[in-house]
């Protein structure tokens, strides 16, 4: 169990997908303009994340890694070349099921996500999540605690820069750092804070 | 003839995709501590941009307009299938620096942005032109960034030294935050502050602005 918080804390806090491996920074500037915007991606990416991180973990697990089909009688096959079109076919496949059952069964949620479940299919944070699950080697429990903790990083990343921003609509720029210039500074030192949790372990 | 220059050389300066368009950010940052493995990545997203859009071009007329992303998706990923098997087998140390950041090139936006807004609306040859004019415009603001990063915070450039260091007898100490994560934020805001001087033109407008008074309004 403690180790499982533990990947939880280093996931969403020390190695933040957006503030430490620049993942998603697309849609990470361009909706992060208002809170509440902000708030209903970050919670269909958690949730997109928590799916598809466990999901390409087994299709790794069973259909590509080296040896990976032996239970099929063919032990010598590695298909692990064909990871990334897996990968994004199933994530791409995974964002449309979601999209359709929150609307048939969630359609409040599906109203307030709106247009950002498609465009999860293109964050790189998902695709991110999933290699950096493979090239670390997680197991399924591992991988179903790294999915919710790096989306739950991205997603408080993305609520407090949206805060930031609504408050610095106010304030005088500079005319060249206006818009994206002084999102990236302040970015930066975002960044720069979350740093203070490296280190951390229970 | 003028076209052809416009298409290559506009998205280097004028219309850059990452400083101006805030395309493809997501990888630019991660892999620019050191200059080698920002070129290798550049190379590979060029190659990636130029091909997937003259391969997406050549059979536009064909994809079905609804399943069209999902189209698109699978080419980029397979072109980039190729060239992440490329880098394996020719430069697997630098490869394994670059870790996810190569498989990510499918979820770049500058390449399914150029496939989405140009490549399926010209031929093929002016796709090819366009994805490379966009690559080489994001690989100069990589090349850029990874330039000041390695200097500074390491003192050296593709790893030899330029700036000795104290720590072997020389005169510079470096500055250890350049290699950190921050610090790429800093440099690209820097770096549109410092386009946009330049270019006016592409100055955002905010969204409220304070009024200056004048003594006479107040009276």
């Amino acid at each position: 169990m403690e180790a499982y918080i533990n990947l939880f804390i280093k996931a969403a806090f020390v190695e933040n997908l957006a503030l430490t491996f620049f993942l998603g920074m697309c849609t990470f500037l361009a909706i992060s303009k208002r809170v509440e915007t902000a708030f209903g991606l970050g919670l269909a990416v958690i949730a997109v994340q928590l799916v598809t991180v466990p999901v390409n973990h087994l299709i790794y697990q069973y259909l590509l890694r080296d040896g990976a089909l032996a239970w099929a009688g063919l032990p010598d096959i590695n298909l692990s070349f064909l990871g990334l079109v897996s990968y994004i076919g199933v994530i791409a496949a995974l964002v449309q099921i979601l999209e359709m059952t929150l609307d048939r069964h969630f359609p409040k949620l599906y109203n307030a996500l709106g247009i950002f479940l498609p465009l999860i299919t293109v964050n790189c944070a998902i695709l991110g999540g999933s290699l950096f699950m493979v090239e670390r080697h997680y197991d399924f429990g591992q991988s179903v605690v790294f999915g919710l903790g790096s989306g739950f990083g991205w997603a408080l990343a993305l609520v407090a820069l949206a805060g930031i921003r609504e408050k610095l609509r106010y304030s005088d720029v500079p005319d060249g750092l206006q818009g994206l210039g002084i999102t990236f500074i302040i970015v930066g030192l975002m960044s720069l804070g979350f740093m203070g949790f490296s280190g951390i372990q229970l | 003839m003028s076209d052809v220059r416009k298409v290559l050389i506009d998205p280097i300066v004028d219309n850059n995709p990452v400083t101006l368009q805030v395309l493809g950010i997501c990888s630019a940052l991660a892999v620019t501590t050191s200059l080698l493995p920002a070129l290798l990545m550049c190379i590979a997203l060029t190659s990636v941009a130029a091909t997937s859009g003259a391969a997406i071009s050549s059979i536009r007329h064909r994809i079905p307009n609804n399943i069209r992303i999902i189209v698109q998706m699978t080419i980029i990923a397979s072109f980039v299938i190729v060239v992440d098997q490329m880098l394996k087998a020719y430069a697997f140390e630098t490869s394994k620096q670059l870790s996810v950041f190569v498989g990510l090139i499918i979820t770049n936006c500058i390449i399914l942005g150029r496939a989405e807004a140009f490549a399926m609306k010209n031929g093929v040859g002016m796709s090819f032109l366009d994805g490379l004019g966009n690559g080489l415009g994001y690989s100069a603001v990589l090349i850029t960034v990874a330039t000041s990063r390695e200097l500074f915070g390491s003192g050296s450039l593709f790893g030899y030294e330029v700036l000795p260091l104290t720590s072997n007898g020389g005169w510079y100490e470096a500055n250890g935050l350049m290699l950190l994560p921050p610090s790429a934020f800093f440099l690209i805001g820097l770096l549109i502050w410092a386009v946009r001087s330049v270019r006016p033109k592409q100055v955002e407008h905010p969204e409220y602005q304070i009024h200056e008074v004048h003594r006479t309004e107040v009276l």
